[in-house]
């Protein structure tokens, strides 16, 4: 969609057709995105959409194969962030890039810090910083260090550096992850005020309510293409969902579905019982009920808080509210070894840095688990992790010449597999899936939803986190769906649907009650 | 030992290098093997490497666990250097020889109790983390001898460093022994699949139950014990304490022995006789060149050209081009017709 009014004067900021190619994956392909003179801009997209390579084709940090961008009708080519903040696009990352051990005033003026006969002037630089944060209602001790001072403010700071070097277009990098209600508030009416002044705002975030709270026109990317742009305020949430995942709505996801019919299972008492259990910064509390023998399915858009809520359920990541229980007894899962001991078990989204123990063979990968939970002191002999090991390799059907091949030779698949293996070794009670199917080819895709199926019908409960939809609604007898962090919805039996899913994604926020 | 002998092209390297070293000696000095016995007690080149590789083997031992868990340990030279002036201080002061052992080695348990706490409670990096007390180990030690030598003359000590049993110099034997129950330790419980799967990846470890903290803390610990053994044999051998110079840089001789003997720094796989033999590599180098009459700063150099061969014939690239270990057993086919069920009857 084109701009509906072409002016004379170009716009902001033009790219045209631009493509990026990693190692012959397409990261970007033929991607358009404009950004005018005083908007906010949201970039939207799942996984392997493309926002960052984008951002960072912007930015300079690479090179772009094919296309044009233009600033204001002028052809440019950064070939490094200095550059680019240069020809006045400047970029604020989640993690700030200043340095924390150096005042405020010094990371204002970094590199081009006020000079008197060759020497920094403080005086001069003090003053200036402090006239550079009024704007944004920052009135703090700009001799002070960076670091002290909370990563709202530091993000403010970074980016009245950016601003006063002369930005006109600000791209700022999911800001607002790592922030509270009250200082994401802060920051939106810096991003107000700046948009009044002309500059325009680039806003990557993975929550839908900020998007419609600020955002003047949105684009979407899927798998390094363009999905289209529209104005935020033609667009239903529904719409943009669809346009995120990918998929056809069909008008049924409109229509409102009959009530659940599981009353009888709802009898049998809990194996795990999770009441108002959060963490500030990571996920809101939540109530969260796992019966033995039932899947529930974590669904939500990327950054919904799906990880974050496994995480916390096996403890990897410690609540700071709310209870927990299991068999109706209270418990504390101060880590995974507290959860491990309680029967649960965990694949992690990201196998290669939190799952796999690369360089151990397979056998010492499947057996680590459960000799960790006997101790050091109870080694298993040799012989019965020979067993052990062989027995899963079969009966899962993990492709390795041996038990001895080291794990991170394996495809991702039989890595996947081999992790299912370390913890069914185990006999877990509770068994926290997160994202299983993730970067799996489609054999081994089918054959890990079959052990699925398969595990809860031996009465094993299974939590389940993934962003297939259709393999949500597969294998859950229930589906918790999270939006901005939040547990916005619970489907059971009948209503669990992708159209039912979609709709709670895609749900306006009610105003909700302060917890007490 | 519970894992799969290493293919021989494993500790091909180490022991070939070895051998290639000794034969060099031989070839400089036919009398090189040769080995009589005079007084109970053997002697002779060989039995000479043996003795005076000692305290870097002992050394190597625990740095080799200390690695194989991706970290380092500075501290080792300095605290040999209070473990000795322990053990010298209390002996002059009139202590038996037990209470004198038992203050010595808690002396290194204590020092390598303070390294594993600061890496792995307090998190910070094994490098540093160790700097500091091999910064301040060696004003510890001056501490204890009052800025002296320390000399003894206690019959009991000297015996650790000079004395012999069964015709083995005493401190070949501690080695000896040390190896053995470092490798009972950790071969026969589960404890070097835990230091292996720590150095690998720390994060995939924890999220398996794997008690980090733990693992990280006994291996530093062990670590300093090994160095206050060394220390006492140092000592015991020159009957004295000498604060500023008791196994000055052999933190880095132990480090040099432990990646000369095939473990990554970057943590994992570790082999504990190959250390040891990695530290026999190193002294029967310096022997060698002491024995030649080369002028002693050819030792230096020598020691890098021979350390260059053995560490290009680990470097992955050209292990590509060496024959492979035959490949392990094959899954074995089931026993019995397997129910359908993964989790039951694990």
């Amino acid at each position: 969609m084109t701009d509906p009014t072409p002016t004379a004067s170009p716009p902001l900021l033009a790219v045209r057709g631009l493509s990026k190619a990693f190692l012959g994956v397409q990261a970007l392909d033929g991607v358009d995105f404009t950004v005018r003179h005083g908007e906010i801009h949201a970039l939207l997209g799942e996984n392997g959409a493309g926002k960052s390579t984008l951002i960072k084709t912007l930015t300079g940090v690479y090179q772009r194969d094919a296309g044009t961008v233009t600033l204001e009708g002028r052809a440019i080519a950064p070939r490094g962030v200095e550059e680019a903040q240069r020809l006045h696009i400047g970029t604020v990352y989640q993690e700030v890039n200043l340095l924390p051990n150096l005042s405020v005033a010094e990371n204002l003026f970094l590199g081009r810090q006020p000079m008197r006969f060759g020497l920094v002037d403080r005086g001069a630089m003090r003053r200036r910083a402090r006239a550079v944060l009024i704007p944004y209602g920052l009135s703090l001790d700009v001799t002070a260090p960076l670091g002290r001072f909370s990563v709202a403010t530091q993000q403010i700071v970074a980016i009245a550096r950016a601003v006063d070097m002369s930005a006109k277009v600000l791209i700022l990098d999911e800001p607002t992850a790592s922030l509270d209600a009250q200082e994401v508030a802060v920051l939106f009416k810096v991003m107000r005020t700046l948009r009044s002044r002309g500059i325009g705002i680039v806003f990557v975030t993975h929550f839908l309510d900020q998007v419609y709270a600020l955002c003047d026109r949105i684009t979407v990317l899927r798998n390094g293409l363009l999905v289209g742009e529209r104005r935020t305020a033609e667009l239903p949430r529904l719409d943009l969902v669809a346009m995120m995942l990918g998929r056809e709505l069909e008008a049924a996801a409109h229509r409102i579905a009959p009530p659940g019919n599981d009353g009888e299972e709802d009898a049998r008492p809990p194996l795990v019982r999770f009441r108002g259990y959060g963490k500030a910064r990571s996920v809101e509390p939540f109530d969260l009920d796992i019966r033995p023998g039932e899947v529930v399915g974590l669904a939500g858009l990327l950054g919904s808080g799906r990880t974050e809520t496994a995480r916390l359920v096996f403890g990897m990541d410690r609540a700071d509210r709310g209870e927990a229980a299991v068999d109706g007894q209270a418990v504390r899962l101060r880590g995974p070894r507290d959860a491990i001991r309680l029967g649960f078990g965990f694949c992690p989204e990201d196998r290669k840095k939190e799952g796999i123990v690369g360089a151990l063979s397979v056998r010492e990968n499947i057996i680590l688990a459960l000799q960790a939970r006997q101790g050091w002191l109870r080694p298993i002999p040799r012989r019965r992790q020979e067993e052990i090991a062989d027995r899963f390799i079969r009966l899962l059907d993990i492709r390795t010449p041996h038990a001895e091949q080291p794990i991170q030779l394996l495809s991702g698949g039989n890595q996947q597999k081999a992790l299912l293996a370390r913890w069914l070794a185990t006999e877990p009670r509770l068994l926290i899936l997160d994202e299983p199917t993730r970067g799996i080819d489609v054999g081994a895709h089918a054959e890990i939803i079959r052990l699925i199926e398969r595990l809860c019908a031996d009465g094993m409960a299974l939590l389940v986190v993934s962003s297939e939809l259709e393999e949500i609604v597969a294998y859950s007898r229930r589906v918790v769906v999270l939006r901005d962090r939040r547990h916005v919805a619970e489907l059971r039996g009948g209503e669990v649907a992708v159209d039912r899913i979609v709709a709670a994604i895609a749900s306006e926020p009610v105003p909700v009650e302060p917890r007490p | 030992m519970t894992r799969p002998a290493p293919g021989p092209s494993r500790n091909l390297p180490q022991y070939g290098a070895l051998a290639a070293v000794l034969l060099a000696n031989w070839l400089l000095f036919p009398d090189f093997f040769s080995i009589r016995l005079q007084d109970g007690r053997l002697f002779g080149s060989l039995i000479d490497v043996l003795n005076r590789g000692a305290p870097v083997a002992l050394l190597a031992i625990g740095m080799t666990m200390v690695i194989a868990t991706r970290g380092v340990d500075l501290s080792v030279g300095a605290v040999m250097a209070i473990s000795g002036a322990v053990a010298a201080t209390l002996t002059q002061a009139g202590w038996g020889l037990a209470p004198v052992l038992a203050a010595s080695l808690g002396a290194g348990l204590l020092c390598g109790l303070w390294n594993g706490l600061l890496v792995a409670v307090l998190r910070i990096q094994p490098i540093i983390a160790t700097l500091i007390l091999m910064v301040a180990g060696r004003g510890i030690a001056q501490l204890v001898t009052e800025g002296q030598i320390v000399t003894f003359t206690s019959p009991g000590l000297a015996f650790i460093g000079s004395g012999s049993f069964l015709t083995v110099p005493m401190p070949v034997v501690i080695t000896a022994v040390l190896l053995g129950v470092t490798a009972l330790l950790v071969r026969m419980t589960a404890l070097g699949l835990m230091i292996e799967a720590v150095g690998v990846n720390q994060l995939s470890s924890a999220g398996a139950g794997v008690n980090t903290p733990v693992v990280l803390v006994a291996v530093y610990v062990w670590c300093g014990l090994c160095a206050a053994v060394a220390g006492l044999v140092v000592a015991a051998d020159i009957r004295g304490a000498d604060a500023n110079n008791a196994g000055l840089w052999l933190e880095l001789d132990a480090i040099l022995a432990v990646v000369v003997g095939g473990t990554s720094l970057l943590g994992g796989r570790f082999g504990l006789l190959r250390s040891v033999v990695g530290a026999l590599i190193l002294q029967a180098m310096n022997t060698g060149i002491l024995l030649s009459g080369f002028k002693p700063e050819f030792n230096l150099i020598v020691k890098a050209g021979v350390l260059m061969v053995v560490l290009l014939l680990q470097s992955p690239t050209l292990t590509l081009f060496l024959p492979r270990p035959a490949s392990p057993r094959p899954i074995r086919p089931p026993a019995k017709p397997e129910s359908p069920s993964p989790s039951a009857g694990a």
